[in-house]
């Protein structure tokens, strides 16, 4: 009796053991490994300071994927996203114009633009019922097209130091780590508001039943058109706060925030989240943009020539997704 | 749904080509050149839509089995490059070349069409992931312009059998085929009804999974036409050729101004065609006019929107 009961309470044990250990999203799992295998090849990386800088560069995309997740669950894509962080990039530059006077009011002006942005966005999505995939790419377009109007061709004007601080300064003095990004002090701040709104209101809620299924969640008493409003305007705002940190880390350039509304995407994809709606962890999806930075830089590391890693990327992106959907399926 | 299929109608997006084509050319009689309508710039016109018709046609194959395909633009770049490269400007290597980068074309439908049927992978995510290999690959191995197709070849870019050009005709002759095989085939009135609903196609006892794997592989291959296409204009490959061209999203947003819903199963090519012209007026249009370069982005952007949401209007008001 005594021996037949010792492996069979194991038995369980190991069962307990392997369901937590599948009931955590796997993109954790990934980063953590993604971490370790950055640290194997580069040990000074896993100190605070390597972990700070690095945080530090991933912070744009993080944030910009904390909006793209709120369109995703609310049944959308948001594609104008990366053209709009651009146009906060060489419009900061022209408004600014080298007096760093000029920087505050010129950051209201940006955060204003943005909101239009994504509220033009949401009313073509929520009430011309245009798909959002064809609608935010139409904006791109426009983006793409007003912002190179606006400057003339040519970026002119000049990123001030007032402004390129949130991407690029360091709050000096600071307990246990001596400096701090501001960045990711911007960083913390946002990621805490999107988990918040997410996690924590009805919004969030309401967001998730728009894209589990619109109709049943008009019925339920939710205003869909406002809904998906709101869940582009979050999405754009987050952009402008990526498009400013960016502009502080990398300076004026027309193409700053070229490639990103993809790798948004992929990002939020690769936390869980699943396309056209009704699924997806908020800090899933921000782990998930910070695993696509780390894998970024393990590529970087391993001496791969840049085109290569775009193809490691892909190969990555749709073997996650490819998982995802298999584990789903067996769990069905 | 017999009759939908089989019965003829003109799709509504003509009426909104005969509006763009009839604007442009009141704006071009009192503030352009008043050229608009003589016979050599609508003839550019229509060549300029050859190398975005060709592909549409293909992307209208996916959409209407309710996936998508993004990776078509790289494979445009691909094509564009290998088909140079093996060519070298000699004519003798021309049917290598070609069958080398159809069969190219064949393989990533078909990788496409297996992640996006078997492994069930998104195919938004599934057809980026694969353009994103094909660019890694196609930047790792060139850098600029390589190779050149012999002088025969651009026959397909530049010759014309009496007054009309040879590209347009391929173009035409692409749409026909097209059209035929989703009217008149048993495959094309399955992608219909896998478009519709994939779960309802299953239980009637169709293999889904090999309609979606063919109209990727029909959509790679049209991917290929164009690549072969611009290269024959171009003269050389080389890898930005299919990006810079904006053609998987253009080509999307072409099938669905023509009237293809984006959740598939509904639509067809003959308004995928009138998508295609629409922006083949519209840039003619800007360029007579003299319309800024950027501020025609910003035109284009607002048009695409305008008329997908005149759709969606209609069909809101025919069912109120």
């Amino acid at each position: 009796m005594a021996q037949l009961s010792a492996p069979a309470r194991e038995r369980t044990f190991w069962n307990r053991t392997i369901g937590v250990v599948r009931s955590i999203p796997p993109i954790y799992i990934v980063a953590i490994l993604l971490f370790f295998a950055i640290g194997l090849r580069n040990p000074t990386f896993l100190e605070a300071s390597g972990i700070l800088n690095f945080l530090r560069r991933a912070a744009p995309l993080m944030i910009l994927t904390a909006g793209q997740l709120l369109v995703i669950v609310s049944g959308g894509f948001d594609l104008s996203v990366g053209s709009l962080m651009s146009m906060m990039v060489i419009g900061g530059a022209l408004m600014i114009n080298n007096d760093p006077a000029n920087t505050w009011w010129a950051i209201l002006v940006l955060f204003l633009i943005g909101a239009g942005a994504g509220l033009v966005n949401g009313v073509i999505v929520a009430y011309l019922n245009v798909p959002s995939l064809i609608a935010t790419l139409g904006m791109m377009l426009a983006l793409r097209g007003a912002g190179l109007y606006w400057t003339g061709g040519a970026p002119r004007g000049y990123l001030t130091d007032n402004f390129r601080m949130f991407g690029r300064g360091w709050i000096e003095n600071v307990p246990f780590v001596e400096q701090i990004p501001i960045a990711v002090v911007v960083l913390l701040v946002f990621s805490g508001i999107y988990i918040y709104l997410y996690n924590y209101t009805n919004l969030g809620r309401q967001m998730l039943a728009v894209g589990d299924n619109a109709q049943a969640a008009r019925l339920g008493g939710v205003k869909v058109e406002r809904i998906r409003i709101i869940a582009f305007v979050l999405s754009a705002i987050s952009a402008v706060v990526a498009g400013i940190l960016q502009g502080g880390f990398g300076g004026v350039n027309p193409e700053a925030g070229e490639g990103f509304e993809l790798q948004a995407i992929s990002a939020a994809v690769l936390g869980g989240a699943v396309l056209l709606g009704g699924r997806g962890s908020m800090a899933a999806a921000i782990t998930g943009a910070l695993a696509l930075e780390a894998l970024f830089t393990l590529l970087n590391l391993l001496g791969l020539p840049k085109p290569l890693r775009d193809a490691v990327q892909g190969l990555i992106i749709v073997g996650a997704v490819a998982y995802a959907a298999y584990t789903a399926r067996r769990r069905q | 749904m017999q009759r939908r299929i089989r019965e003829f109608k003109i799709p509504p997006v003509y009426a909104i080509l005969v509006v763009v084509f009839v604007s442009a050319v009141v704006l071009d009689l009192f503030f352009g050149r008043g050229q608009i309508t003589s016979s050599t710039i609508l003839t550019n016109m229509l060549v300029r839509s050859v190398a975005l018709g060709i592909v549409a046609m293909g992307q209208t194959f996916v959409m209407l089995s309710a996936s998508i395909d993004l990776s078509v633009a790289y494979l445009i770049s691909v094509t564009a490059v290998m088909a140079s490269f093996l060519m070298r400007g000699d004519p003798a290597r021309v049917p290598m070349a070609v069958a080398s980068v159809f069969a190219i074309g064949a393989f990533v439908g078909l990788i496409n069409g297996l992640v996006v049927s078997k492994l069930r992978v998104n195919p938004f995510i599934a057809t980026l992931g694969v353009g994103l290999v094909l660019k890694g690959v196609l930047n790792a191995s060139f850098e600029t312009f390589i190779g050149a197709v012999p002088r025969s070849f651009q026959t397909l870019g530049y010759g014309t059998i009496g007054p009309v050009p040879i590209s347009i005709l391929v173009l035409l002759g692409v749409t026909v085929v097209a059209a035929f095989v989703l009217r008149r085939t048993r495959f094309g009135a399955h992608l219909y009804a896998v478009g519709g609903s994939e779960e309802v196609a299953r239980l009637s006892g169709l293999r889904t999974d090999r309609v979606i794997i063919l109209a990727h592989i029909i959509c790679s291959m049209t991917a290929v036409l164009t690549g072969l296409f611009v290269v024959s204009r171009l003269r050389s490959g080389a890898p930005w050729v299919g990006t810079d061209g904006l053609y998987d999203l253009e080509s999307i947003a072409a099938v669905v101004v023509g009237g293809t819903a984006l959740s598939g199963g509904k639509g067809g090519v003959a308004g995928t065609l009138a998508g295609v012209v629409i922006f083949g007026i519209l840039d003619t249009a800007f360029n007579q006019l003299g319309v800024d370069t950027f501020l025609k982005q910003v035109l284009r952007g607002s048009i695409i929107i305008l008329a997908v949401a005149s759709y969606t209007i209609r069909s809101r008001m025919k069912a109120s």
